[in-house]
C-alpha cells in the first residue's frame, strides 16, 4: 500500500509527473491536489489501466483547508511541483516571494496530515524552499530531516546528457552517471565530471570544460529561453522528479539505490556531520545519498574528498551563494 | 536507428506523448513538429538522458512547406495527435472540419517524405480521419494498408480499467484478456469481454445494469473527461499513454521483440488491405474496422476475426450498430478527399 500525493498536480510539471507516477506499479493510491483544474486531470488519469486509485482534491475556496488535508492523509510520499515558473530574464530567486508562501502552506498541511511522509520539493528556488519546509516542520515538532528531499535530479540528468552530446558518435547519455552536488541554481550547481566521466571530460579543452559546466548550471535558462515566455522545463522536470520518486519506491522495496539530493545535513543522518564539515558548516547541501524506506540512510560525503582542484573552486563559489539562499528560506519562516 | 516523428508535439496530447517516446531507448531520433512552441518542447525534452536525439520543427510561416518535410524525412514511425480537442457538448464528429484538413496535409507530406513509415492517427474523429489518410495515400500512390493505424488503444485502456474496478481485478492484468473492436466513438466502440472464461464468469455474476453501465462508460469515457475538464480540453494524459502503448507495440515489432500477451492490441485498419476482406463482407462492408492486429516489422502481418471473440447476442448486436455508424463516418472521410488537388 503506497500512497503518493502530488501538490500542484494540474500544472505544467504536475501533469506529466502525475502521469508517470500513475504508471508506476508500486503505487496503490494517487492523490492529486491543486487550486485549479485538478478534477479534469484526475478523471483523465483515472482511466489508465494501472493499479493506483486516483482521487482529486480541489479546495472550494481560498480558506478551505480540508481539500489539502484529505489529499495528504496517510500519504507515504508527497511530491511538490506547485508554484509559478520562470519567464525569460528571471532567476529562480525571483520566484521566491510567491513560491515561498505556497510551499509554507503545503508544509503546514503535511505537518498536520502526513508528518511521516517522504517529502520531495521541486518548487523553486529549491535552495530556499527546502529550508522553509524544514522550519515549518520543526515548529510543528514533526521534523525528520531524513525524509526531506530537494529535487536536484534534473541537474544530474542534464550533466549526463550534455557530456554525451559532446561525443555523439561514441556515447549515449545512459553511459554516464555523473554526480552533481551543491544546490539547484546557477553557480550553486557543481557537476563532478572528474569523477563520473573522467576519461571523456579530460579529453576536453579548458574552454570546452567551462562551457559544459556552464551549460549544466544554466540548463534551465536554456529551456526558459527556448519556450520564449511559455514557461520553463516541464517534461524533463517531470521525468527527473519521477526518477527520484521511483528510486525511493525501489529503495522502499529493498533495492539499494543512491541518488543525489539537496538535504539538511543534520547529525541524525549517518555521514551528515562529516559532510557538513566538508562544506564549510552549511546546513543544507546536495550530496549523493543511499536511500531506504525511511528516506535518507546515509550521506556519501567521501565524494567531496576526491574532487579536482577546479571543482574545489566551483564548490567555494557554490557554498558562498548557498549560504545566502538558505538564510533567505529560514528567515522567511521565522520573520 | 529508429526515427519517430510526432506531428502536434506541442499540444496537450503531444507533449506527454513525446516525453514517453523520448524515454523509450529504442528511439534514436525524435522529431517534434508543431505550428507553435515546438522549439521549447524540444529543448525541454532534449535534456533527458536517453539516447534519442530530439529536434524541434517549427514552420517559419504559414507558407513554409519545407519544415514539415524535414521533420518527416526518413521517419520509421509517424504519430499524429495534431488538431483541436472537444469542448463539453461536442462530439468527435464536430471536430471533423478542422481536423480533416490538418490530417490531410500532414499525411500528404508523409507520403512524400517517409512513404515507408508506419502512420498512427490519433486526431479525431479517428473513424473518418483514417479514411482521409488512406485516400490521400492512395491518391499519391504510396498507400500501404498494413502501415496505417487508427489509434483506438484508449478504448482498450478504459475497458481494462473500468472492468477491473467492476470485477475486483488489477486492471493491468486484464490487458490481452479482453478486446475492444469497431471504431473510436460512442456506439462504434465494442468491448468484447466474455471470451475469457474466468472473466466471463465474473461478469455474468454482475447485475445486468452494471454490465450495461460498463459498456456505456467504455463508449463514452471520452465525454467523462471532457465534462470533468469543463472546457479545458479532453483526455490528454491517458491518450498520451494509450498512444504511446500502441507506438511501443510498433517499435517492438520493428526491433523483433516478442509480444507476450494473448489477444494483441486492436487498431483501426483497412480490412481489405490487411487480408481481411472476408471479415469486411461478414460485417456488411465497412472499409475500416478496429481489430486485434499482429505486427511484424512495423506492419500488420495478420489480424484476429472479432467474431471469434464474440460470445453473446448483445456483443453481436453491438458490432452491427458499430458498422452502421462507421459506414457513415468512413464515407464522410473518403468523400472529403475525393476531388481534392493533392
Amino acid at each position: 500500500m503506497v500512497k503518493v500525493t502530488i501538490c500542484g498536480a494540474a500544472g505544467g510539471i504536475g501533469q506529466p509527473l502525475s502521469l508517470l507516477v500513475k504508471l508506476n506499479p508500486q503505487v496503490t493510491e494517487l492523490s492529486l491536489f491543486d487550486v485549479v483544474n485538478v478534477p479534469g486531470v484526475g478523471a483523465d488519469l483515472s482511466h489508465i489501466n494501472s493499479g493506483a486509485v486516483t482521487k482529486s482534491f480541489l479546495p472550494s475556496s481560498r480558506e478551505d483547508k480540508t481539500a489539502l488535508a484529505d489529499s495528504l492523509k496517510g500519504s507515504d510520499m508527497v511530491i511538490i511541483p506547485a508554484g509559478v515558473p520562470r519567464k525569460p530574464g528571471m532567476t529562480r530567486d525571483d520566484l521566491f516571494n510567491i513560491n515561498a508562501g505556497i510551499v509554507q502552506s503545503l508544509a503546514e498541511g503535511i505537518a498536520e496530515n502526513a508528518p511521516k511522509a517522504l517529502i520531495l520539493i521541486i518548487s523553486n528556488p529549491v535552495n530556499s524552499t527546502v529550508p522553509i519546509v524544514a522550519e515549518v516542520l520543526k515548529k510543528k515538532g514533526v521534523y525528520d530531516p531524513a525524509r526531506l528531499f530537494g529535487v536536484t535530479t534534473l541537474d544530474i540528468v542534464r550533466a549526463n546528457t550534455f557530456i554525451s552530446q559532446l561525443y555523439p558518435e561514441e556515447t549515449k547519455p545512459t553511459d554516464f552517471e555523473v554526480r552533481v552536488v551543491g544546490g539547484h541554481s546557477g553557480e550553486t550547481i557543481v557537476p563532478l565530471y572528474s569523477l563520473g566521466a573522467k576519461s571523456h571530460f579530460e579529453k576536453l579543452s579548458d574552454e570546452q570544460k567551462k562551457t559544459l559546466i556552464n551549460r549544466v548550471q544554466f540548463g534551465g535558462d536554456e529551456v526558459v529561453q527556448a519556450k520564449n515566455g511559455a514557461g520553463s522545463a516541464t517534461l524533463s522536470m517531470a521525468y527527473a522528479g519521477y526518477r527520484l520518486a521511483e528510486s525511493l519506491l525501489k529503495a522502499s522495496a529493498g533495492t539499494p539505490v543512491t541518488e543525489c539530493t539537496f538535504l539538511n545535513l543534520d547529525p541524525s543522518i549517518k555521514g551528515a556531520a562529516e559532510a557538513k564539515k566538508l562544506v564549510g558548516g552549511l546546513e543544507y547541501f546536495s550530496f549523493p545519498v543511499k536511500l531506504s524506506k525511511d528516506g535518507i540512510a546515509e550521506v556519501e560525503y567521501q565524494i567531496l574528498e576526491q574532487v579536482s582542484d577546479a571543482e574545489k573552486q566551483l564548490l567555494a563559489v557554490a557554498e558562498e551563494q548557498l549560504a545566502k539562499n538558505i538564510e533567505k528560506g529560514v528567515s522567511f519562516v521565522n520573520k | 536507428m529508429t526515427k519517430v516523428t510526432v506531428c502536434g508535439a506541442a499540444g496537450g496530447i503531444g507533449q506527454p506523448l513525446s516525453m514517453l517516446l523520448k524515454l523509450n531507448a529504442q528511439v534514436s531520433q525524435l522529431a517534434l513538429y508543431d505550428i507553435v512552441n515546438a522549439a521549447g518542447v524540444a529543448a525541454d525534452l532534449s535534456h533527458i538522458n536517453t539516447p534519442a536525439q530530439v529536434v524541434g520543427y517549427l514552420p517559419k510561416s504559414k507558407d513554409d512547406k519545407d519544415t514539415i518535410k524535414e521533420a518527416l524525412k526518413g521517419s520509421d514511425l509517424v504519430v499524429i495527435p495534431a488538431g483541436v480537442p472537444r469542448k463539453p457538448g461536442m462530439t468527435r464528429a464536430d471536430l471533423f472540419n478542422i481536423n480533416a484538413l490538418i490530417v490531410r496535409d500532414l499525411v500528404a507530406n508523409a507520403a512524400q517524405a517517409c512513404p515507408q513509415a508506419a502512420i498512427l492517427i490519433i486526431s479525431n474523429p479517428v473513424n473518418a480521419t483514417v479514411a482521409i489518410a488512406a485516400a490521400v495515400l492512395k491518391k499519391l500512390g504510396v498507400f500501404n494498408p498494413r502501415k496505417l493505424f487508427g489509434v483506438t488503444t484508449l478504448d482498450s485502456v478504459r475497458a481494462e480499467t473500468f472492468l477491473g474496478g467492476l470485477i475486483g481485478e488489477d486492471p493491468a492484468s486484464l490487458k490481452g484478456k479482453i478486446s475492444v473492436v469497431g471504431g473510436h466513438s460512442g456506439d462504434t466502440i465494442v468491448p468484447l469481454i466474455h471470451f475469457d472464461k474466468t472473466i466471463a464468469a465474473k461478469v455474468k455474476a454482475l447485475p445486468e445494469q452494471a454490465y450495461k453501465d460498463f459498456v456505456h462508460r467504455v463508449q463514452f469515457g471520452g465525454d467523462e473527461v471532457v465534462k470533468a475538464k469543463n472546457g479545458a480540453g479532453s483526455a490528454t494524459l491517458s491518450m498520451a499513454y494509450a498512444g504511446y502503448r500502441f507506438s511501443e507495440y510498433v517499435l517492438n515489432s520493428l526491433a523483433n521483440k516478442e509480444i507476450p500477451f494473448s489477444i494483441p492490441e486492436s487498431s483501426y485498419v483497412h480490412l481489405l488491405g490487411i487480408g481481411a476482406s472476408s471479415l469486411s463482407q461478414k460485417l456488411g462492408g465497412p472499409e475500416f474496422f478496429s481489430v486485434p492486429v499482429i505486427l511484424r516489422n512495423g506492419q500488420v502481418q495478420s489480424s484476429l476475426d472479432p467474431f471469434s471473440l464474440v460470445q453473446t447476442e448483445q456483443e453481436k448486436q453491438m458490432i452491427e450498430t458499430a458498422v452502421k455508424g462507421l459506414l457513415t463516418s468512413i464515407s464522410q472521410g473518403t468523400s472529403f478527399v475525393e476531388g481534392l488537388k493533392l
